[in-house]
């Protein structure tokens, strides 16, 4: 997992070594200006002589001023280095995100991705800039000032070695306590904002049963389990400030003791003491920075696995050796196909499809919820690959295909589309990047789209909110079937693309398809047999099966899901008006 | 609802001080001894730091000089000194104790407050604002605060009382040295602001930075599938690997003025010791001023002290202009208006005597519309039926944008109204108008012959039952979400609720049955199980009047069949608008209104609108073309 990590350090190396390089030599300057203070103290103000006194504060001096560059330098470069990194981190997961298979983003929720490039990138950044400055600086201000001690006195530097003991394993007592204690508290937390979450998005429930008051006690019982484990953490963290003081004045009286008795026998400078009561404040304090550095770890351990989980998921899409790039025309043939959506083990979603379309068809695609409309068509551009059996397009088999030319061949308009922040322009020019305007304007006439869009203040200019959330359910599609129509392609796939449109529209738009672009293979799936109805063919799913494929007038006579559907939406029983934005209706 | 009269003058107080008058309210007392207690903790800690001038002039110097040193003064001081270090030692702990119960405290009722907070506000509220903003109040800036409170102000007071102590003992030590580390503090602390300064200016940076960059993030992994089949990956990462830079930029510069501000404070501290030394050798040599060595030494100590606090304070800095911002983004939410419910008209239970009505606290399945008449003190008693008229209704969601016109209807008790229309016609804007979860504009709806701007909300709608299109379950188990619905319940009665619904049948089959656990909003359930769990919710409330929006989302046919018996018999009897989509619902109901643009254009049954060949006409038979 580290290692993972490290490797993303990349051309923010230099900077990583010379943090630590820098905060060593800040910290060489540290340690030894004590020892200067004590040179003035003994040799200067204690003899008398005012030239030492000038002597060794110009040293001091001169290693503040160096302890100072060395610090500067040091923070410059942790900043780098700790900022650098994340921003390969954040990259390095964009860019892997970019090459993941549908099978590989239904593993991840959004949310999940967001959390995992910002919050989580974020703790690694900072546990990184810690590590670099502190990981370094303790351990090296522990061992010099122990060092130095043990040069002034090493009688003395006994006192050290006890209180350090005692300072450690009081230390590791507590940690070890709280870090179990506050695991449980971020599980908690995580609970209270699931139900903070659940209120936001159900508040009409709430309020439709009045139960205000009822959340109102649900959540406070929480926040009080919640406050309860806080305090019983925290009660022992608090313990950590005394303990410090306790070995610190400890040490303090000690050194007095003891140092009072050397200094009478000879064996001690009272410069010396001096210099000593200032490592002992050095020494602790290296204790307790080690002992943060530890939580701080532990605490970003999960954000280390989130993000690695990631980086170390391998795209499952194989490219083909020699890939084709020209696609000859756009017939669709499906020989004995299986599919599942978790490969081998989850359960077949279509079953022993064949299938042959010609070039230009237009073919309806109908059929009850998980009948397998959406999978089938999701095979022909290679959204997800098929267990068994082969999908071809042009006569090739889609593996051959360079998988960006195929789908510039293959327009598919997904039944939950989105739609970019930009404008109307930018949204449809990512069919066709170099699209002119007119293009993009005649695109939009065949998708029924430049009626509204001619309605707005700033026409195509006009700016698309985030989510396409300023525009209508029936906008939103007709716009995303405009841009698929930018890409001029061999076959155009709409998958439940108009179900937001009301049914007039529907057929304008299937009108202009047939006379605009007949060419163009057209699978239309649809939940509406008024949308399928005038196709050339229509293909009946049923669990995963082709219970039926010819046109209209014959799945009547012959097909009885065919009949039972049309006439559910004929004669009663079905829905009859529009459904709601995005959501998709059933009358089967 | 306390928090409807809000004061004036919090609203405008500083957010740094109105986080502090938070956080004091319930906690006077307990902040008082944290003072008392920081302070005893600070004046421990310098007395110790004299000490040291003692044990040189008094101690060290004379057993040093003497022939035959007796330690036992020395022994006896040291145990003075001890004993007033555990005097320090336990009021630190004293503070550390009980700032936990002061921070955590705050924070519990600071989330407390938020959300009851959050329950009062109207559904306009969350319509207008983001879930993922409102969520972010509760985590990341609960969560600043929370270091602001827990950390750095007991900081804040523990470095100025340790620099008021110090200041004072230096004053005691010597008058001309106090003034020279003065003036190096007075430097120190110059140049820390000017750090802090520029350092908060890149951190507002960084954070706008950062949000662009989230916001990338979410559009893009929300669209990644959209990316993939317009094969837009490349110009993705492209685009992404500008903003990233960007971010790193702000980031790298907010960052560096951070951590320097440490090394240039420390250092600053070490020129201050040396002249300190320097200048203090000279009068110790020369006689000046009275200073001893061990003053000097003592000095020495106090000078280093006193710098370390002033870097701390410069270091908390950052944080709390960031904590500021999230503080700002809490009482923003606290501050917003609730929801205006000043109805004084009460449900109660009610017994029939002889024509009268009665009231009783018992639950009798007879209710009241309890009517307190301001004029002569009278009370009046309406019998609850579900009788519901609109009288030329007029509503907009924003101000001047008028989405419903002139809706008059009337619903006599019992009688079923369905509307249709296309989507955004204002179907389910009506229904929203009944239990108020927005208010009209102009017109009047009345219940009962009561306007409903005089019901109290509380009151009205737990009168009506809602089944919503998107049915929203709670954490908890099968049973709890039905009980939902009325919360004295027994178990018996949740289960004759569920038969009623058609949920019985597969609860059953659940692996706990009615006690299995639902998390998620439900995920574990089909989408027709969660519609039938969100009729018997409905079901077990039993309200005279019902407002169902039949949901139009997939379901298998033979859940279909089972929601559709389940809507019907839970509909029986009861006053009910529904938005319906399924055309057994409309040929049932006894009128059917067709909204078009926010108006009525056409009302009657069936048969009628049939026969009137219009725009029900059109939508009936499919054939919408040329409508």
């Amino acid at each position: 997992m580290i290692k993972t990590l490290l490797q993303q350090v990349k051309q923010y190396k230099r900077a990583s070594i010379l943090t630590p390089t820098f905060t060593a030599l800040e910290v060489l300057m540290e340690v030894l200006i004590p020892f200067v203070t004590a040179s003035i103290i003994d040799k200067g103000i204690e003899a008398g002589d005012m030239r030492q006194v000038y002597l060794y504060g110009g040293i001091m001096l001169g290693m503040a001023f160096f302890s100072l560059l060395f610090g500067y330098l040091a923070g410059r470069c942790a900043a780098r280095a700790s900022c650098g990194f994340a921003a390969n981190l954040r990259q390095s997961i964009f860019e892997k995100v970019q090459t993941f298979s549908f099978s590989n983003i239904d593993k991840y929720s959004t949310a999940g991705l967001v959390t995992r490039m910002t919050t989580d990138v974020t703790n690694i950044q900072n546990a990184y800039q810690m590590c670099l400055r502190i990981a370094v600086r303790a351990p090296l201000m522990l061992l010099c000032s122990m060092f130095m001690c043990f040069f002034i006195s090493v009688k003395l530097s006994t006192i050290f070695l006890i209180a350090m003991v005692i300072l450690g394993v009081a230390l590791f007592l507590i940690m070890n306590r709280t870090t179990k204690i506050f695991r449980e508290v971020f599980h908690r937390y995580d609970d209270l904002n699931a139900e903070v979450q659940e209120n936001v998005t159900a508040i009409r429930v709430v309020k439709a049963f009045v139960r205000e008051t009822h959340e109102n006690e649900k959540f406070g019982k929480a926040v009080q389990t919640l406050y309860s484990l806080f305090v019983k953490a925290e009660s022992k963290l608090a313990l950590n400030n005394p303990i410090m003081m306790f070995v610190v004045y400890g040490c303090i009286l000690a050194l007095s003791w003891f140092g009072a008795k050397l200094i009478v026998a000879g064996d001690l400078t009272t410069g010396n003491l001096t210099s000593l009561f200032s490592y002992v404040m050095g020494v602790l304090m290296s204790l307790m920075m080690l002992s943060m550095i530890f939580v701080m770890l532990t605490m970003s351990v999960a954000s280390a696995e989130r993000i690695c989980e990631v980086l170390n998921e391998t795209p499952d899409m194989p490219t083909a050796d020699k890939p084709l790039t020209e696609i000859r025309d756009g017939s669709i043939d499906f020989d004995h196909v299986d599919f599942s959506y978790r490969h081998g083990s989850g359960e077949k979603v279509l079953q022993d499809i064949n299938l042959h379309i010609h070039s230009g068809e237009t073919i309806g695609i109908i059929g009850a919820t998980g009948s397998g409309k959406s999978s089938l068509v999701s095979l022909i551009s290679r959204l997800y690959d098929v267990d068994r059996g082969s999908v071809r397009v042009g006569g090739v088999d889609v593996m051959k295909y360079d998988i960006e030319a195929l789908r510039n061949q293959v327009a598919v308009v997904l039944q939950k589309n989105e739609l970019f922040s930009g404008t109307i322009l930018d949204n449809l020019r990512w069919g066709k990047e170099d699209a002119t305007e007119e293009e993009c304007k005649a695109a939009c006439r065949a998708a029924a789209a430049d009626e509204f869009i001619d309605r707005f203040p700033d026409g195509y200019q006009t700016h698309i909110e985030q989510g396409g959330t300023n525009v209508s359910g029936g906008q939103k599609q007709r716009l995303c079937i405009a841009r698929a129509l930018l890409k001029h392609p061999k076959i155009l796939i709409l998958d439940d693309s108009t179900s937001a449109v009301d049914t007039a529209t529907d057929a304008k738009i299937r009108k202009a398809f047939a006379e605009q672009i007949p060419e163009t293979t057209k699978l239309i799936v649809s939940q509406r047999v008024s949308g399928v109805r005038d196709s050339d063919r229509i293909l009946v799913l049923d669990g995963g099966k082709i219970s039926g494929f010819a046109s209209h007038e014959e799945l009547l006579q012959t097909n009885t899901i065919y009949r039972e559907i049309y006439e559910a939406q004929t004669q009663g029983g079905g829905d009859f008006d529009q459904p709601s934005d995005g959501g998709k209706k059933e009358n089967v | 609802m306390k928090q409807t009269v809000k004061d004036g003058k919090a609203r405008k107080m500083p957010v740094l001080k109105r986080v502090l008058s938070y956080m004091l309210k319930n906690y006077k007392f307990s902040f008082f001894v944290v003072i008392l207690c920081i302070v005893g903790s600070a004046l421990a800690s310098v007395s110790g730091v004299l000490f040291a001038q003692e044990l040189i002039d008094d101690y060290i110097t004379p057993l040093a000089s003497s022939a035959s040193p007796d330690f036992s003064a020395l022994a006896s001081a040291i145990l003075r000194v001890a004993l007033i270090y555990v005097f320090g030692i336990l009021c630190a702990y004293g503070y550390n104790r009980i700032m936990v119960n002061i921070s955590q405290g705050t924070m519990r009722r600071l989330r407390l407050d938020l959300f009851q907070h959050m329950e009062s506000l109207p559904i306009r509220y969350f319509d207008t604002h983001a879930h993922g903003d409102i969520m972010s109040v509760y985590t990341n800036d609960v969560d600043t605060l929370r270091q602001l409170i827990s950390q750095s102000i007991p900081q804040w007071i523990n470095s100025s009382v340790t620099i008021l102590t110090t200041f004072i003992s230096m004053l005691v030590l010597d008058i001309p040295l106090t003034i020279l580390t003065a003036a190096m503090i007075g430097v120190m602390a110059l140049v820390s602001l000017k750090i802090a300064k520029k350092s908060s200016l890149y951190f507002v940076w960084q954070q706008n930075d950062l949000g662009e960059v989230n916001g990338y993030i979410e559009e893009m992994m929300a669209g990644q599938k959209v990316v993939k089949v317009f094969c837009h990956e490349e110009k993705n990462i492209e685009q992404f690997r500008k903003e990233n830079e960007r971010l790193r930029q702000s980031a790298e510069k907010a960052h560096t003025y951070a951590n320097i501000s440490m090394p240039v404070n420390a250092n600053i501290g070490n020129i201050s010791y040396v002249l300190c030394a320097v200048v203090g050798a000279i009068f110790a040599l020369r006689g000046y001023f009275g200073l001893t060595l061990g003053a000097l030494v003592s000095f020495m100590t106090l000078n280093k002290n006193g710098t370390q606090p002033v870097s701390q304070i410069s270091q908390q800095m950052n944080s709390i202009v960031m904590a500021m911002a999230g503080a700002q983004r809490i009482f923003d939410l606290l501050d917003e208006e609730p929801e205006i419910n000043n109805g004084y008209v009460t449900l109660v239970n009610a017994e029939d005597k002889d024509g009268m009505l009665t009231e009783t606290d018992h639950r009798t399945g007879l209710w009241a519309w309890k009517h307190p008449h301001q004029a002569d003190g009278s009370v009046t008693y309406t019998r609850l039926c579900g009788d519901i008229v609109f009288d030329d209704v007029d509503f907009g969601y924003d101000e001047g944008k008028i989405v419903l016109h002139n809706i008059k209807l009337y619903a006599t008790p019992g009688q079923k109204i369905a509307f249709v229309g296309s989507t955004g016609a204002g179907k389910t804007t009506i229904t929203n108008l009944i239990n108020r979860f927005y208010d009209i504009a102009d017109g009047k709806i009345r219940y009962d012959g009561i306007n409903i701007n005089k019901i109290k909300k509380e009151d009205l709608r737990r009168s009506l039952g809602m089944v919503l299109q998107d049915t929203h379950l709670f954490t908890g188990t099968v049973m709890e979400n039905i009980r939902y619905g009325r919360l004295d319940a027994t178990d018996e009665e949740c289960i004759a609720a569920a038969k009623l619904a058609n949920a019985d049948d597969f609860i059953r089959r659940l692996p706990d049955g009615y006690g299995t656990v639902l998390t998620g909003d439900g995920a574990n359930l089909s989408q027709g199980q969660r519609q039938l769990l969100a009729i018997a919710r409905a079901a077990v409330a039993d309200p005279p009047v019902l407002i169902l929006d039949e949901a139009t989302s997939s379901i298998d046919t033979h859940t279909e069949a089972l929601v559709q018996e389940g809507m019907d018999r839970l509909m029986k009897g009861r006053t009910t608008f529904v938005i319906a989509h399924r055309l057994s619902t409309v040929k049932n109901a006894d009128c059917i209104m067709v909204l078009e643009h926010g108006r009525i254009i056409e009302r009657g049954t069936h048969d009628q609108l049939l026969a009137q060949q219009g725009k029900y006409y059109s939508l009936y038979t499919g054939n919408a073309i040329g409508a």
